[in-house]
C-alpha cells in the first residue's frame, strides 16, 4: 500500500485556494469497525488524499484539501459508506485556472 | 424566499449552464441562474479547448474580447511505451484563418466572461448558493428549488439541471442515475508556468499559435484513459484520465500516474524548470449514448455533463454542453411562446431537436466504443503500445539485420501477444464500434 515516495500530494494542494468551511465538513464516513472494500480503495483513489487510515484500522476523512471531484461519491455513496454534499455555496476549492 | 417566479432557473455556470442561460435571457424570459463557486468558472475543470462554432453560435463576436489562450494550428497523438512515443502529428497553416476553429482556454477565466454575457443578456446570476434540492409539487413536478440560503425556496416554470458530470440534484430527486464507476473517469491535471518565448520555442509555435498533444498507452498503466498537453499562451495543462472502476480495481494512484507521466522522457522536457500553480481533478462522462439518462420531465430537463453529453472518442464535451443548453433553451422558449405549460410532453420537444443535432448523433455513432475501450483496455493500453514501440525501433535501428529477418520478428511479436484470432478478432471489433 505504499504511495511513490516522489509525489506529496500535500504540496500539490498548497498551490490550490481554498475557503474552509470550519466545522462543517460536507464529506462525512458513516460510522464502521471494518471498512468495507469500497471505502479502503480511497486510500488510494482520492486525487487530494483526505482518506487515510487511523490507528485503529478505520477510515477517516478530512475534507480541507478537497478538490470536489466527486469520486468518492461515485465508489462509495451507493454503499452507504459515506454522506456526499458540496459545500456550501463559496466554501471548498477555488480554482484560478481551473 | 425569493417572493418573485422566474420563468426559468438554471443551475450551474458552466458551459451548458451558460449557454442556456443567455440563450432564454437573449429571449427575453426571466432568468435566475445559481452558482455555487464564489464566481462562476471556480469550480470548473476542463483541458481545456475551446471549439469555435458552437460558441459563435451563442456569441457571434465571442473573438473580441473572450479569454482566449492560443488558436489551434497543430494536433499530436501519441502512441507511449515507458521509454519512447510513436506520433501522429498533423500540423497546417490554414488553421491561422482569421476566425479559427480551435482554441485552448483556461475555464476559470473564460466562465467569468461567458457569465459576464449572461449578466449582459439580462438574466440574474447569483454565485456562492449552492441549490440543495429540488422543490416539487404533490404530483411530481418540479417547480423550483431549494437553496443553502436563509430564505431558501426559488419557483420557477422549469429548472435547467446543469450541474455537471456529479450533480446531486437530479440524483437526489430520482430523475436519474448518479454516475457509474465504469461510466465516468478521474482526471487530474496541473497548470505549469513558463515563459511565453519557452513555451513557443519548445513546441515550435510563432505568436498566438497552439498545441494540442492527446497520448495513450502503457502511461495509464493497462487501464482505459488518457494523458494530455495543452500548450496555453504562459503556461501548460498537463493532466491525466482513467475510468474511475480502473483506479478503483488496480489501486493506482492518480497521482502516481500524473507523475510518471511528467517524468516520462517524451514529456519532461517540455515542461522543464515550470512552477506550477494548481492542481485540480474533475470526473468526466465516458458513458456515451448508452449512459444519457432521461433528458426532460415535468418542470425540469437535463443538459451538458449531467446528461453525460460527452464524446470521448473526439475528447468533445464543453462544446455538447454548450449545444444541449442552448438547444434546451430554444425548446423551452417555444413552449413558451406557445403559452404552453412545462410538462413533459411538452418540453419532450428538447430531446427531438436533440436527437436532430451533431450531439445525439455523434454519440450514436460511437455508442460500442466505451464498452469495447474498457473491456479490452489491456490490450489498447499495454499490449499494442509495447508492440507498435518494439517495431519502431525494430525499423529504425541499423544493426546489420536484414530487413526481411527485422519483418519476420516484429510480425512474430504481434501473433505472440495477441495471436492471430486476437489481431483479428480486436481489428474487427474496433471496425464494428467505430462505423
Amino acid at each position: 500500500m505504499s504511495i511513490e515516495p516522489s509525489v506529496r500530494v500535500e504540496d500539490k494542494l498548497f498551490y490550490n485556494r481554498y475557503l474552509v468551511d470550519a466545522g462543517r465538513a460536507h464529506i462525512k464516513v458513516r460510522p464502521h469497525t471494518t471498512p468495507s472494500p469500497e471505502l479502503l480503495s480511497m486510500l488510494k483513489a482520492c486525487p487530494a488524499r483526505c482518506y487515510e487510515l487511523s490507528d485503529k484500522g478505520q477510515v477517516e476523512i478530512t475534507v480541507d484539501g478537497c478538490i470536489e471531484c466527486g469520486t468518492c461519491r461515485v465508489i462509495c455513496e451507493a454503499s452507504g459508506d459515506i454522506e456526499w454534499s458540496y459545500p456550501r455555496g463559496g466554501y471548498g476549492v477555488l480554482f484560478k485556472f481551473g | 424566499m425569493i417572493e418573485e417566479k422566474f420563468d426559468a432557473i438554471v443551475v450551474g455556470a458552466g458551459m451548458a449552464g451558460n449557454a442556456a442561460a443567455l440563450t432564454l435571457a437573449q429571449r427575453g424570459l426571466k432568468v435566475l441562474q445559481l452558482e455555487r463557486g464564489e464566481y462562476s468558472g471556480s469550480k470548473n475543470v476542463q483541458g481545456a479547448i475551446l471549439y469555435a462554432d458552437m460558441l459563435e453560435k451563442l456569441i457571434p463576436d465571442f473573438r473580441e474580447d473572450a479569454p482566449l489562450e492560443r488558436h489551434l494550428v497543430e494536433q499530436r497523438f501519441w502512441m507511449m511505451d515507458d521509454r519512447s512515443h510513436t506520433g501522429l502529428h498533423y500540423r497546417s497553416d490554414d488553421f491561422n484563418e482569421e476566425k479559427p476553429n480551435r482554441y485552448t482556454i483556461i475555464r476559470a477565466q473564460f466562465d467569468r466572461w461567458f457569465s459576464q454575457r449572461v449578466r449582459e443578456a439580462g438574466a440574474t446570476v447569483l454565485c456562492e448558493t449552492t441549490v440543495t434540492e429540488l422543490a416539487q409539487d404533490a404530483y411530481g413536478k418540479v417547480i423550483g428549488v431549494r437553496t443553502d440560503r436563509a430564505d431558501g425556496e426559488i419557483h420557477a416554470d422549469v429548472v435547467v439541471l446543469a450541474e455537471g458530470v456529479n450533480g446531486l440534484l437530479g440524483t437526489r430527486a430520482g430523475l436519474r442515475a448518479r454516475p457509474q464507476p465504469d461510466k465516468v473517469a478521474l482526471a487530474v491535471k496541473e497548470m505549469h508556468f513558463l515563459p511565453r518565448e519557452t513555451i513557443e520555442a519548445r513546441f515550435n509555435l510563432r505568436g498566438d499559435e497552439g498545441v494540442v498533444i492527446e497520448a495513450a498507452g502503457t502511461i495509464s498503466r493497462g487501464m482505459t484513459g488518457m494523458g494530455f498537453i495543452y500548450a496555453n499562451k504562459e503556461c501548460i495543462s498537463l493532466g491525466i484520465g482513467c475510468l474511475v472502476a480502473d483506479f478503483q480495481r488496480t489501486g493506482e494512484t492518480p497521482y502516481g500516474l500524473l507523475d510518471r507521466f511528467k517524468r516520462h522522457p517524451s514529456v519532461a522536457p517540455l515542461i522543464e524548470g515550470s512552477e506550477v500553480k494548481e492542481y485540480a481533478a474533475h470526473l468526466i462522462p465516458e458513458g456515451g449514448f448508452n449512459a444519457i439518462p432521461q433528458l426532460f420531465g415535468d418542470g425540469w430537463v437535463v443538459v451538458g455533463d449531467a446528461a453525460q453529453l460527452n464524446n470521448a472518442i473526439h475528447r468533445e464535451g464543453s462544446n455538447l454542453a454548450m449545444t444541449s443548453g442552448r438547444i434546451a433553451a430554444e425548446a423551452i422558449f417555444q413552449v413558451k411562446s406557445r403559452k404552453d405549460p412545462m410538462t413533459a410532453d411538452n418540453l419532450s420537444l428538447y430531446k427531438k431537436m436533440l436527437d436532430e443535432s451533431f450531439v445525439i448523433k455523434d454519440l450514436k455513432k460511437y455508442k460500442d466504443m466505451p464498452a469495447l475501450m474498457h473491456t479490452q483496455s489491456q490490450n489498447f493500453f499495454l499490449t499494442y503500445p509495447e508492440l507498435v514501440s518494439r517495431a519502431m525501433q525494430n525499423f529504425l535501428r541499423v544493426d546489420g539485420t536484414p530487413k526481411v529477418e527485422k519483418e519476420r520478428t516484429t510480425f512474430k511479436s504481434f501473433v505472440k501477444a495477441r495471436s492471430w484470432s486476437g489481431l483479428f478478432g480486436d481489428a474487427f471489433r474496433l471496425a464494428r464500434a467505430w462505423r
